[in-house]
């Protein structure tokens, strides 16, 4: 993980393509990405067309799956991919969201190889990487294995994808190429699993564990993408909001009731969850997180862009909590009442 | 004449009482105040545990909870059940990172909650213990050993808290401290494999070798059931004179008397950081802190005499 000499867009984004653009952070980062006049062409190819505007972004109905997003790289002489299809949400069955992680990935990065433009690559790629287990170092850097390496999901997944973009790095050194991990998004545009049990009527959590978690701002997380792509940042880097949260506290903060379960009962909910339509449910690298959780070292990041996320994790939290208009509680008003009442006396 | 004046001077005394009662109805309120200021401090202390208003830094340590529920709830064994007596608190710095190296027992290891409790009360610190990772595999231990300080035993975690200037706690020995039996009582195990030598020598700080007497004698384990700790998956299943024959009562500690002494800090200055990755200076280094606590365990246990009384 070579440091840039300079900061400078020595190798300045012209033509970019954004992949998973139907999707939240897609659209944001192409919207962010166009109003930078530098900037001549953003392509935005998903498989299903977007919901929302994408303003002067050139909108491409192409499956990353196929040797056709070759084509659309070639003719369009794009010079930096953003690859922000990783989908970590459970949307359809395993094998095909499998599918769209890893041979869409294999595809694209093939597309890649091939190109004489190609420049630059940012990769969205998940904190699911380090796994979650008891044995888990307190903070994780970049330069960590895993201790217990994720065997399931989105999170073996990304472990996948960061392997091909490895192999990519090495076969074309003269790519600048910045892998971004991400702690889980929170704001009030994320929809995800985590944001999805965070809004249950009761939430349920693992009996006798208590997770630290991190958030990063949707807007961070934007930021961070924007400076990855006009700048040059090689290296892999955490993306996390300073601070951590235990999960107890988070769910006391938003108001939320919560009631401890024991584990196996915590899976079984989140089996049923899975299997009944319209919901999602909690998949097992959720599982694990909400058990163990996971904490990661943001200084790489820090010092390379020489900037701090503008949310905390508490702020981001804070900030969800209040668009999503949750907020306190019965016995908070009670406990005020019986304060005043007192200090009154 | 001298009726009137007997009469006027207990009048005049009254008049001088008064003002002395006035003065104690003012005191009244005063003295309703320190109940009145913890009734709403307490209230205080609960709204912000019920609203999520504390801090937590990257280790899940939460210094609140910690001193003002998990500390408070171990200083009753520290200072009525254990009457522990401290000895060497001039050796621990006051700030900046440094090592304490102690030795481990009791079966039970209520040694860690007792140092930390001394090290909180008399240092006016916290101490940031390392715990073998089975303690994070258990639900309830786990959690509450992350907001009391404690991490998981692994070089990164405590570099990065010595890093952080923190006073951290290491029981080289681990499980084959805590578990030995009855019959070993203060003979020192092997030291691990000298990782502690090594952190030391990376983050540049002193080591403080320290002694725990009396954690020996709370749970005397004078058997252990294999199987059974094998079907449990734990490192041992101790049986104790009271465990498991008494039921529940079992778990409760011998009231053993304690001291815990620290001694001189050792200072890594000499070496700097490159010796860590010299596997002969980390060996020669574990065996001296060894030999050390060693010596101070003798030294303490002497000074202490009967075990109970």
């Amino acid at each position: 993980m070579g440091r840039t000499v300079s900061s400078m867009p020595s190798t300045a984004a012209r033509v970019v393509l954004v992949t998973g653009v139907s999707r939240f952070l897609g659209a944001r980062v192409a919207n962010t990405l166009q109003a930078d006049p530098r900037i001549e062409r953003v392509i935005g190819v998903d498989t299903v067309p977007p919901t929302t505007s994408l303003g002067r972004t050139e909108f491409v109905r192409v499956d990353i799956r196929t040797p056709s997003i070759a084509k659309v790289i070639s003719s369009a002489e794009v010079d930096t991919v953003v690859h922000l299809n990783l989908v970590t949400a459970p949307s359809g069955p395993r094998s095909r969201v499998k599918e769209l992680n890893v041979i869409g990935t294999m595809q694209l990065l093939a597309a890649c190889q091939r190109s004489p433009d190609m420049r630059k690559l940012v990769v969205r790629s998940s904190a699911a990487v380090y796994g979650s287990s008891p044995m888990d170092p307190a903070v994780f850097a970049e330069r960590d294995e895993p201790v217990e390496p994720p065997t399931s999901g989105y999170a073996k997944d990304a472990v996948e994808v960061e392997g091909y973009v490895r192999g990519l790095q090495r076969r074309r050194s003269d790519l600048t190429v910045s892998v971004l991990r991400f702690v889980n998004f929170l704001g009030p545009g994320v929809d995800s699993p985590l944001t999805r049990y965070l809004r249950m009527p009761v939430v349920p959590t693992v009996l006798g564990f208590d997770p630290r978690l991190q958030f990063v701002h949707e807007d961070d997380g934007i930021e961070v993408l924007r400076r990855m792509t006009v700048e040059d940042h090689p290296g892999c880097f955490n993306v996390a909001g300073d601070g951590v949260l235990l999960l107890s506290q988070a769910l006391r903060r938003a108001g939320r009731s919560f009631v401890p379960v024991p584990a196996p009962s915590f899976a079984a909910l989140g089996d049923a969850g899975r299997r009944f339509a319209g919901m999602s449910g909690f998949s097992p690298e959720l599982q694990r997180l909400l058990t163990y959780g996971r904490v990661v070292d943001t200084t790489a990041l820090v010092n390379e862009l020489a900037w701090r996320p503008k949310y905390g994790s508490e702020a981001a939290f804070a900030d969800f909590v209040s668009a999503r208009g949750l907020g306190r509680t019965v016995p908070m008003a009670l406990l005020d009442r019986l304060t005043t009442v007192l200090g009154r006396e | 004449m001298n009726a009137q004046l007997h009469d006027e001077q207990p009048a005049e005394r009254g008049a001088r009482v008064i003002p002395l009662n006035a003065a104690r109805q003012d005191e009244e309120p005063a003295e309703r105040h320190p109940l009145e200021r913890r009734v709403a401090a307490g209230l205080a202390f609960l709204r912000r545990r019920l609203a999520g208003e504390y801090e937590v830094d990257e280790f899940g340590f939460d210094p609140e909870l910690n001193r003002n529920v998990l500390l408070p709830a171990a200083r009753v064994l520290y200072e009525r059940w254990f009457r522990v007596e401290l000895a060497g608190t001039e050796h621990v710095p006051r700030k900046g990172g440094a090592l304490i190296v102690a030795n481990h027992s009791g079966t039970v290891p209520l040694d860690g909650i007792m140092l930390s409790v001394a090290v909180h009360d008399h240092l006016e610190r916290d101490l940031r213990l390392l715990g073998a990772d089975l303690i994070y595999q258990v639900p309830v231990l786990g959690h509450l050993s992350r907001k009391a300080g404690h991490t998981l035993a692994s070089p990164a975690d405590a570099a990065r808290l010595l890093a952080k200037d923190e006073l951290v706690g290491v029981f080289p020995e681990g499980f084959k401290g805590v578990g030995k039996p009855f019959g070993e009582r203060y003979q020192l195990q092997r030291f691990g494999r000298g990782g502690f030598v090594e952190t030391a020598l990376r983050a540049n700080v002193p080591i403080i070798p320290c002694a725990i007497v009396g954690a020996e004698e709370i749970y005397p384990k004078i058997a252990d059931l294999r199987p059974l700790a094998r079907l449990l998956g734990v490192p041992y299943f101790p049986v104790t004179p009271t465990f498991p024959w008494l039921g529940p009562a079992g778990l409760l500690p011998l009231p053993s008397k304690w001291m815990i002494a620290f001694g001189e800090p050792m200072p890594l200055d000499d070496y700097g950081p490159e010796a860590a990755d010299d596997p002969m200076t980390v060996f020669n280094l574990t065996d001296h802190v060894r030999e050390t606590v060693q010596q101070m365990l003798y030294d303490t246990l002497l000074r202490r005499g009967p075990a109970f009384f």
